[in-house]
């Protein structure tokens, strides 16, 4: 039951983009194109995913019995950006397409304030190892959702008549906004 | 001190170890004529052949996609380098250049206001089109010169930008970086323009620039047998495939946006432009 409205929360109540407002940049960045989402979403998941169970592992084994707490920002960086590596070898082997179409924002996972976020917050909450895949998990799918929507809306907002002063990011920023307002209908529902 | 260094780097080591077995299990095999031919080119990565950068067109030039000759920076000597490698013969290129479509500047186009804002073009179009009357005309705030990675764009003294022909490579990221689209690539060899693009009609044209295409078919007459320049849209088209040529421009445009310009490019000597 725990895991069920850990689920709830990471991917609606708190969605780490359109609640927490974490990870904006690929939010807007690769939210232009729906395929490219897509992909986008696969790599954050896998990276959110890994790099959160190994910080958990390092932080529970390596920096608590040897009182180094104070090193967590430091190694969760260095671990995320090693899977984000991995993540970069991977798929330019497995899908150059996607690889190039993900362009610099690949990268960019390394320094994506959601990822660091993620691991970071499974320490604050106290999960135990489960609770710590199933919440990047979780979360990783929250992300993709407001990804896959946002970039749904912003394909047709592209055709429509936008007031000059308004296209492209603008009308863009203020449509988050909405879409953030609408997923605070959410709040409440778990604690 | 010496405990966290030492996880730290720890940790570090076994991060890079992991990765390195990684490259190696997750190796992308590429031609080694690939660096070759990387290494024979410019090096600018300026995406003028349309691909991102020299890597990835050594790439296409190994895959066979593309010949060496798309490459408008390279020399002829490099050309012919890569072509030998690949075993292929090189086509012959076209030499071409940029070129900016406006002489309004500060005493033939008037401004509106005094823009304060951030010194960009881009910045000053989302303004309403920019401060000049001319919405179509050149800002004169050097985006164009500053992204020109071969330093072939200067601003003139009436403020507006000029193309330096000998230096210019036709890499096309001025064409992209201008938010008005004024910037074309031409044939080098093309002798007579249409440095306008105000698609205005004539009266209103005539106030916003003094050297402002009007439209008036003038110069579409002149060339009847062989129409090379049309009109649309009240502004004159060169139609640089088979760009017009012959006849004294002076008599035919009543403004002056019709003129006779001579594009030097020097495309034989070896490192004749350096990358700045």
């Amino acid at each position: 039951m725990n895991i069920l409205l850990l689920v709830v929360s990471a991917i609606f109540v708190n969605n780490f983009v359109l609640a927490r407002f974490l990870g904006i940049c690929p939010f807007l960045g690769v939210s232009k194109k729906l395929s490219t989402a897509l992909g986008m979403t696969g790599a954050v998941m896998f990276v959110m995913t890994l790099a959160s169970v190994v910080s958990w592992v390092v932080y529970h084994l390596v920096l608590k019995p040897l009182d180094l707490v104070f090193l967590q920002t430091i190694s969760f960086i260095l671990i995320i950006a090693s899977m984000v590596q991995l993540v970069e070898l991977v798929l330019q082997k497995v899908s150059p397409p996607l690889y190039r179409s993900l362009g610099i924002f690949l990268p960019l996972i390394t320094t994506n304030c959601a990822v660091l976020g993620c691991a970071v917050m499974n320490i604050q909450n106290e999960h135990n190892l489960l609770e710590t895949t199933v919440f990047g998990i979780a979360a990783a799918i929250g992300f993709g959702i407001a990804l896959v929507l946002f970039a749904g809306i912003r394909e047709v907002l592209d055709l429509a008549d936008t007031p000059k002063a308004f296209r492209g990011t603008a009308v863009a920023l203020v449509t988050a906004g909405v879409l953030s307002m609408a997923f605070m209908g959410f709040a409440g529902l778990v604690k | 001190m010496l405990i966290p260094t030492a996880v730290l780097a720890g940790m570090g080591l076994v991060s890079g170890l992991g990765l390195a077995v990684a490259a190696r299990v997750f190796a992308v095999e590429t031609d080694p004529r690939q660096d070759e031919i990387s290494d024979a080119l410019p090096g600018a990565n300026c995406g003028g052949c349309g691909y991102a950068g020299c890597n990835d067109f050594a790439a296409a030039v190994v895959e066979g996609k593309v010949g060496p000759e798309e490459c408008p920076v390279c020399d002829a000597n490099t050309r012919e380098f890569i072509g030998k490698l690949m075993g292929v013969e090189v086509g012959a290129a076209i030499p071409k250049v940029a070129l900016i479509m406006c002489q309004g500047g500060e005493g033939t186009a008037p401004r509106q206001f005094r823009y304060n804002g951030q010194a960009s073009c881009t910045s000053a179009d989302l303004l309403g089109g920019g401060d000049k009357l001319c919405l179509h005309g050149c800002l004169g705030l050097a985006d164009c010169q500053a992204i020109c990675a071969f330093g072939a764009i200067e601003m003139t003294d009436d403020g507006i930008a000029r193309i330096i022909p000998e230096r210019c490579t036709a890499c096309g990221k001025c064409v992209t970086a201008c938010p008005k689209h004024l910037i074309s690539i031409v044939p080098a060899d093309a002798e007579i323009h249409v440095l306008c693009h105000n698609t205005d009609k004539g009266a209103v044209a005539k106030k916003a620039c003094g050297v402002a295409c009007l439209g008036c078919k003038k110069c579409e007459k002149a060339f009847e047998e062989d129409p090379r320049i049309r009109i649309s849209e009240f502004l004159a088209r060169v139609d640089y495939d088979q760009p017009p040529s012959g006849l004294d421009v002076g008599e035919i445009c009543p403004t002056g946006a019709l003129i006779e310009l001579k594009l030097n490019r020097n495309d034989s000597e070896p490192n004749s432009r350096s990358v700045s």
